[in-house]
């Protein structure tokens, strides 16, 4: 930081210091705060704000990843590596066991994606650990129903959101206060935009997994979207396998995620290309999204992140 | 690139065309993406629409909201242009939902105003201002809208800036109100100039927002404010050290290494001995930064407790005077008692006294009402459980405002803005 002229702050700095300030409040008014971390871009720059807002001590919360069981295995090989240096705790909690014990009913045919059933598993990794406030890295600008978000978000005993209910929140003070079984969602990137978590990125130097980036993949093609192809994808007649050059701009499960052609191989390509993007983020990718106009409202009422 | 932040809510009736003036904004300064605009044009068409475009769509997102065609709550845009990053706080205009306004205004920096040329300066308009006046906004812009439908008449414009004004005195904590006629609908003077009013020649409405200051632009004009959030103490940290870091943000002004500060309420003194970041020590920081602070001394704070320079001193007590903006059904009624949040400090009050009522549409106090309802806002005596360190709001937006909760029920029930001690 310069000293001698008044530094102006830039907005990324304004964005990241009231991060902080979030991450603290609820790290001093709840009891038992848990960081969900998914290895995607959010929250990646979830964790550094923490280190920003918590070192020289340790997190203040452990670290949760809901396992579809399909992500892409950079992303899990990311996420062990990220938390082995952190030396934070991480607790899985797999969409697998639920299923194995009828809690959650996988679904069939090509289109099948566990996404949904992620649900059950976090509400149900939430009750099982006492969890009060969940942190995660979500953003107001990725979606139309998330524009409505608070930033302290709650959920009832049966993990719902109502949207008609939400507290209002007023200047930067954050009412925590919940009752037994309650728990809030925490969104301190609630008023970033993509554009800025990749700029912060850039800025912090933050490893992100490789599949954000250029790289040559079998896809097919389905929906107008680029599908990943592994051992296993049931396709649909009329579909073929090919490689092309996708990178990820976002990182969901396999089954819902879609690439998108590109070459950009380099953090500053990257931030280049969204810069001059006009597909958001979540229309361009994200196949959970498309199938009603109100999915992720729906979806939230059902009580997912 | 060095980008600024401006947060800045809009309000206006619900057929004022606020919607649509984002809607406007974003399209025409090419914020909006493809896919949002292909879902919109959908929307607009199975809604029976013409052929345009209705771009108040772009910001409605609740299903309910789009079914009944109205906005229910605020819905927060994000746009940046070369010269300025925005949030856009988009405030419901129906009187029903007032607290959702209050809440979107409470960080604003700038209110736009929406009126509508042919039906003028309608009762929502004025409640609108008000809040946004008694909320601390200090730049207002009166966008007077729908110009079109009034033949672009600079008489009607002037007509309508005369009636605003009248009214205007009466704002108090509002530093600047600009008017600018505009039509949102066909883009003259939002991002564009209109060709249709020559004589016009103020600045358009996005020109004017990329050049109004930001507040926190100026930090040392405030004293320095540092409520203690948070206390960093790893316990046995690699080689022994006693590590005590009193983490925060700074509300207003400016704090540097070997200051001598005061810890209120208690009124200890000692120096900073260093301002920690996770990315190194600071010389010198200032609001709105968030870091740690280590202290000389080996004093005992905690969360709650506020640092200052001992010569800017803020209040302290636990009897205050406060407008107070009711959010809730059930009403607030002397003797009431309630939770308090202000800055990082919490306390039990009991209201004493409801002193005042205010009338949204005169702005006039009437006199000792028996209660406050869901809406209302007016002037009450309270009764802290510890006391609190403050300022009062209209010197600082931060220091000065508190929340109220039900303990009951847990929900926030009105929004505080502290006049003065009592």
């Amino acid at each position: 930081m310069s000293v001698a002229a008044r530094p102006q702050l830039s907005h990324l700095r304004a964005l990241e210091s009231e991060a902080i300030h979030v991450m603290r409040e609820v790290a001093a008014e709840f009891e038992r705060p848990v960081l969900l971390f998914s290895g995607g871009k959010d929250s990646i720059v979830l964790l550094r704000l923490a280190e920003k807002a918590f070192r020289p001590a340790p997190f203040p919360f452990p670290l949760m990843h809901v396992d579809t069981g399909h992500n892409f295995p950079e992303v899990i090989e990311y996420r062990d590596r990220r938390v082995a240096e952190l030396g934070e705790r991480l607790i899985v909690a797999n969409v697998q066991d639920s299923i194995d014990s009828g809690r959650a009913v996988e679904e069939t045919g090509p289109r099948a994606s566990r996404n949904r059933l992620q649900t059950v598993t976090l509400l149900d990794a939430i009750a099982e650990h006492g969890f009060d406030a969940a942190f995660g890295g979500a953003r107001r600008d990725e979606e139309r129903a998330r524009a409505k978000e608070r930033i302290m978000s709650f959920r009832d005993d049966f993990g719902q959101w109502d949207p008609k209910n939400q507290r209002p929140e007023l200047w930067n003070l954050y009412n925590g206060r919940i009752h037994k079984g309650e728990h809030a969602r925490v969104f301190p990137l609630s008023n970033w935009t993509e554009l800025d978590v990749w700029e912060y990125i850039d800025q912090e130097c933050l490893e992100v997994p490789h599949i954000y980036f250029a790289h040559e993949r079998k896809v097919f093609e389905r929906d107008g979207m680029l599908y990943a192809w592994r051992e296993g994808t049931e396709l649909i007649e009329g579909e073929e396998i090919f490689e092309e050059t996708v990178r990820y701009r976002t990182v969901g499960d396999m089954s819902c995620t879609g690439g998108v052609r590109s070459h950009a191989a380099t953090l500053e390509e990257v931030v280049l290309e969204i810069a001059a993007t006009r597909i958001t983020e979540r229309g361009e990718t994200r196949a959970d999204d498309r199938v009603s106009e109100a999915a992720m409202e729906d979806r939230k009422k059902a009580g997912y992140f | 690139m060095t980008l600024d932040l401006l947060r800045f809510t809009t309000a206006g009736s619900v057929d004022d065309g606020k919607s649509t003036l984002i809607g406007r904004l974003l399209y025409d300064s090419k914020q909006v993406f493809e896919d949002q605009l292909e879902h919109v044009a959908q929307a607009s068409e199975r809604r029976g629409g013409e052929g345009a475009l209705d771009l108040a769509l772009l910001t409605d997102g609740l299903r309910a909201e789009r079914e009944q065609g109205i906005t229910i709550d605020v819905a927060y845009r994000y746009f940046a242009t070369a010269r300025r990053r925005f949030i856009i706080a988009d405030c419901p205009g129906h009187r029903q939902y007032t607290r959702n306004m209050v809440t979107g205004a409470s960080t604003a920096d700038v209110s736009v105003v929406l009126i509508d040329a042919r039906r003028g300066v309608l009762e929502q308009s004025r409640r609108h201002a008000f809040i946004s006046a008694l909320l601390g906004i200090p730049e207002m812009v009166v966008a007077i809208n729908k110009m079109d439908l009034v033949d672009y008449s600079q008489e009607r414009f002037e007509e309508l800036v005369e009636e605003f004004e009248g009214f205007a005195h009466r704002l108090n904590g509002v530093k600047q109100i600009s008017y600018i006629p505009m039509s949102a609908l066909d883009g003259d003077n939002v991002v564009e100039r209109s060709q249709r009013m020559p004589w016009y020649d103020g600045l358009v409405l996005l020109e004017h927002l990329e050049q109004v200051e930001v507040a926190y632009d100026h930090p040392n004009e405030k004293p320095a404010r540092f409520p203690v959030q948070w206390v960093i103490r790893p316990s046995g940290a690699a080689g022994g050290e006693d590590y005590r870091g009193y983490a925060g943000q700074l509300a207003s002004g400016g704090l540097r290494r070997g200051d001598e500060v005061a810890v209120l309420p208690g009124g200890a003194r000692t120096r900073i001995a260093a301002i920690d970041t996770y990315d190194g020590e600071l010389e010198e920081a200032m609001a709105p930064m968030s870091f740690a602070l280590r202290l000389e001394d080996e004093l005992d704070i905690s969360r709650g407790e506020l640092i200052c320079h001992p010569d800017e001193a803020p209040s302290v007590g636990r009897a205050l005077e406060a407008d107070v903006c009711w959010m809730t059904d059930e009403p607030l009624r002397t003797g009431s008692r309630y939770l308090l949040k202000q800055t990082s400090r919490n306390a039990t009050t009991v209201i004493d006294a409801i002193e005042d009522l205010v009338d949204v549409h005169t702005l006039e106090r009437a006199p000792a009402p028996q209660e406050l309802a869901l809406n209302d806002i007016g002037r009450v005596h309270l009764r802290t459980s510890v006391p609190l360190v403050f300022d009062p709001y209209a010197s600082n937006r931060r220091t000065g405002s508190f929340i109220l909760i039900d303990e009951a029920s847990n929900r926030t029930v009105g929004a505080g803005m502290i006049a003065a001690a009592a």
